[in-house]
């Protein structure tokens, strides 16, 4: 219908697309409002945006497919000329097996734990009678290799749990390619990852897809990762193009106020002096909060030790009116440390003391003044919130159990803690699912606020956000910080974000603290090896970035290895670009001070000498 | 690629971009039409159970005994002819009106299901959260008792019990009632379960609540659709198991008029022919099967409309 004679046809052409949903007995709402773009062969296009931005809906249209109670109103979508909106059922089938293929968020979902990955692999192509199952076989170990995979000519005959979770989202590109669609969906492939998982995927997509020469959509709310594997760049908001052009354009010369709006919020790289540094004025005599030699984990063991010992002798302390970021990739016991603290997990041994006195392991033998003193907010709003209560009930609850407030003045009271997490008051009347989900966290925080707390236990709050909404909440809990002088405990893997809002920086890596001081202090030299491998794998927001990061000494010995729980030695040692055989794998680290004196510790058996100057990829 | 503009839409130059909503809102529930007319079903046997009495004909016990000439019947049973008052439906094998024992047995049957289910509900969920909410030990213990009474068909349990200790309506409901109070804890126990590890609960014991309060105030409300829904499929299944009891002549002892005893009572009228008497057994399996498909298909229509979720709790 266009004319395309004198260029390449383009694998795919979106034109006007409009999607929209047709609920019972209303007018329709519409949810893609007239997007157009090309995909030409070989080249990756991201579509960037919010949730709600209509991303997946536009994504998902280029299989033919629309999500229950959606439909196509108008537009077409032409994979290699075909119209997805109008084809047969019986072609779209084929289509989808053969010309375009699909990459769900979560890898782990994906896959049936109950058959080997090779088979799941296969399925597809020998199931559309493409391939026979030993061609599908040897393609598949192709692309494992291609994937950069470990043992690539077994790896097929293990089962999704025997793989780690890097890995698993590999080999789903590898289903996804087995039988060489010219189009791939990767919808946020890397959005659930840790910061060193995400680049090992990245990379590997990367090869893949420039290997494999198909065009790809690349779905996502992350500028960052977009700018290191797309060549043309989508900026959707509300079901519209706000802005498109290629990556380079895009990211170095934005146009739109809104793609502006995005690039403000990408996490900046976390350079030293960007925290708020100490303000000495906060410092009193007794700590808020304090962790003492804690030992804790799951499981009952025979000798009262747990069975699975998650922490080891970890001590950090929370000053008043502090915000002390703690980070980690994950399985390193972040939120372990964090529910030890709220008394959800007892302890095995150490204890929790709340301005200078102990307190009971569990929360069932805690006071109800000191569980009102240390409050938890949970990391998933959608799942923290209960679905039958009014936003009213839930952040009116606090008030009712710890100070006894009611009636008139709860009400005005849960008005009051509305407005200062910027909710309007006429959202106490709603239901958790009416809202969107930086607005769901910010009652989560509320929650917490209601009960007027010394200590807010924040876990991993931004991570299930997008960019901007993210963003959002960081501000508001800055503000928070200055209009109560409440104490964050602040947990994400995320080091950006922990460098833009602490003051103060505990590093975990499998249980024990490997490194602690001032936010700018342990972001800046010396380091330990894995406080550097983290800050290395945190995207920055420019073209070519991923290359030069595989090439440092950290990412070379560190990525793509996971975490590993320990009792002997440092639990780093096999990943460590540093380590010294004979001693790391067989003693206990040391902790040593730096000389600077402001109370930064490293736990490493290298001096902090050694630890400054080498290999040392200074953040730009 | 760079030969590419870059393509921008028209920028109002505003700054503020508002969150947007993950999601359409959900619609209300909206019944099919199939669904319409099993409500519409059910609640014509519900307002017959309600004000049978004063609706229908004839007592449950009234006997046809003469014909329109004042005589005596000799054989008072199926479609008298020419009797004094006429019955609509005939007459059973002795003489009673088909329509008002039917109107009658609405009462009865539903009335004995629908007290059935209720206790098996209130013991289920009872059993069930506390099972899902104590520790361990409590946990296995009331699962293995409910193991057991699961083990026995139900039939087979009620003969044995009613054998024992004769039957009355009050025995009738207490043992309906146990029996389905154990697959009402399966359920209530599964969502308890699943309700119980999610993050508002943790949240609320965080905050130091009591048990009662977790209990009531974070995972009743949750489970309550979906135990509403079940409720319906469990009613159907008590009122197949008193019927099935009365059928066996265990259940609702005459002269009280049942729609299960009421299929048995009438058997040998089937041969009769529609016009001598098959009616008087048809019509109350008729009654049976309309009440307990309709409301199977209305528990369909809600469960289509709560998605997937619903369905796969249910056992």
């Amino acid at each position: 219908m266009t004319d395309t004679s004198n260029e390449p046809a383009n694998v795919l052409e979106v034109h006007d697309l409009m999607i929209e949903a047709r609920p019972h007995g209303a007018p329709p709402i519409p949810i893609v409002k007239g997007v157009s773009f090309d995909v030409k062969p070989g080249q990756v296009v991201a579509l960037i945006g919010e949730s709600g931005s209509g991303k997946t809906t536009i994504s998902l249209a280029a299989l033919g497919y629309t999500k229950p109670g959606l439909h196509f109103s108008g537009g077409e979508v032409l994979l290699q000329g075909e119209d997805m909106e109008l084809v047969s059922d019986e072609r779209k089938r084929q289509l989808r097996g053969e010309n375009v293929a699909y990459l769900a968020q979560s890898a782990a979902a994906t896959f049936n734990p109950a058959l080997k990955i090779g088979e799941q692999v296969t399925e597809s192509a020998v199931l559309h009678g493409a391939m026979t199952q030993e061609a599908a076989t040897q393609r598949a170990e192709e692309l494992y290799r291609a994937l950069e995979l470990p043992d690539p000519d077994r790896i097929g005959g293990r089962y999704p749990h025997q793989v780690s979770g890097g890995q698993l989202q590999r080999l789903m590109a590898a289903m996804a390619l087995v039988s060489r669609p010219s189009l791939l969906v990767l919808d946020e492939p890397t959005t659930a990852l840790d910061v060193t998982t995400q680049i090992e995927v990245l990379k590997a997509f990367k090869k893949v897809i420039q290997e494999e020469g198909s065009a790809a959509i690349y779905v996502t709310h992350d500028l960052a990762v977009v700018a290191q594997i797309a060549d043309h760049i989508v900026v959707l908001y509300g079901g519209k193009v706000m802005e498109q052009g290629s990556a380079e354009q895009i990211v170095t010369n934005p146009q739109h106020s809104y793609t502006k709006r995005l690039m403000a919020a990408v996490r900046p790289s976390p350079v030293a002096g960007l925290g708020d540094s100490m303000a000495g004025d906060h410092l009193r005599d007794v700590p808020a909060l304090e962790v003492r030699d804690v030992t804790a984990g799951y499981g009952k063991g025979a000798d009262g030790k747990p069975l699975i010992t998650v922490l080891r002798d970890v001590n950090v302390t929370i000053e008043r009116g502090h915000v002390v970021g703690i980070i980690g990739e994950s399985g390193c016991g972040k939120s372990t440390l964090a529910r030890v603290m709220a008394g959800l997990l007892p302890a095995s041994e150490g204890e929790v003391l709340l301005d200078g006195h102990a307190l009971p392991p569990s929360v069932k033998e805690r006071k109800r003044e000191d569980l009102q003193l240390v409050q938890f907010v949970f990391q998933m709003a959608d799942t923290a919130l209960n679905p039958k209560q009014r936003i009213g009930d839930i952040i009116g609850r606090p008030l009712q159990f710890y100070h006894n407030v009611h009636g008139r003045e709860l009400r005005e009271e849960v008005r009051r803690i509305l407005d200062l997490v910027e909710l309007p008051a006429v959202f106490a009347d709603r239901f958790p699912a009416e809202l969107s989900g930086g607005q769901k966290q910010r009652v989560n925080l509320a929650r917490a606020l209601a009960a007027r707390p010394e200590v807010l236990l924040c876990d991993e709050v931004t991570s299930a956000l997008d960019t901007i909404v993210g963003a959002n909440v960081i501000e508001l809990l800055k503000n928070l910080r200055d209009k109560t002088g409440v104490s964050f405990v602040f947990i994400s893997h995320d080091l950006s974000t922990v460098a833009s809002f602490a003051d103060e920086v505990v590093v975990l890596y499998a249980g024990r603290v490997v490194e602690k001081g001032p936010v700018d202090q342990v972001l800046s030299p010396p380091f330990h090896p894995y406080t550097r491998l983290l800050i290395a794998s945190v995207p920055e927001l420019r073209v070519g970035w991923l290359e030069e990061t595989m090439q440092t000494r950290e990412a070379l010995a560190g990525i793509a290895r996971g975490v590993t729980l320990t009792d002997v030695g440092c639990p780093f040692f096999d990943r460590c670009p540093v380590a010294i055989e004979g001693t790391c794998d067989k003693l206990t680290p040391p902790t040593r001070e730096d000389q600077s004196g402001h109370g930064h510790y490293i736990e490493c058996h290298r001096e902090v000498v050694e630890l400054g100057g080498a290999g040392a990829t200074a953040p730009a | 690629m760079s030969e590419q503009d870059t393509i921008v839409a028209e920028d109002a130059g505003r700054d503020v971009y508002d969150e947007l909503p993950d999601a359409p809102p959900k619609s209300r529930l909206r019944l099919s039409w199939v669904g319409k007319v099993s409500a519409a079903v059910v609640a014509l046997w519900i307002f017959l159970a309600l004000f049978g009495p004063w609706i229908a004909p004839y007592h449950e016990a009234f006997f046809i005994e003469e014909d329109a000439a004042g005589n005596y019947f000799d054989d008072p049973s199926f479609m008298l002819p020419d009797a004094s008052v006429s019955a609509y439906l005939g007459t059973d094998y002795l003489g009673r009106d088909v329509l008002s024992r039917i109107i009658w047995g609405a009462r009865t049957t539903i009335g004995i299901s629908f007290a059935a289910t209720l206790l098996a509900y209130f013991v289920g969920i009872t059993l069930g959260i506390a099972a899902a909410v104590a520790g361990r030990l409590t946990d296995a213990v009331l699962s293995r008792i409910v193991d057991a009474i699961l083990a026995f068909p139900n039939i087979m349990l009620g003969l044995i019990i009613i054998a024992a200790f004769g039957s009355s309506i009050p025995l009738l409901i207490g043992l309906a009632g146990l029996v389905y109070a154990a697959s009402v804890f399966r359920i209530a126990r599964a969502l308890g379960q699943d309700i119980m590890v999610q993050d508002f609960v943790e949240a609320a014991r965080a905050r130091g609540e009591g048990l009662w309060w977790i209990i009531t105030r974070e995972i009743l409300p949750n489970a309550a659709m979906p135990l509403a829904t079940d409720f319906g499929l469990r009613l159907v299944f008590v009122i197949l198991f008193i019927s099935s009891l009365s059928f066996l002549g265990l259940g609702v002892q005459p002269p009280i008029s049942d729609w299960g005893s009421m299929v048995r009572e009438n058997m040998q009228g089937l041969g009769n022919g529609l016009s001598g008497g098959a009616l008087a057994s048809i019509t109350p399996a008729i009654a049976i099967a309309t009440l307990t498909i309709a409301i199977n298909l209305i528990v369909d229509d809600i469960s289509a409309h709560a998605g997937g979720s619903l369905a796969k709790k249910m056992v």
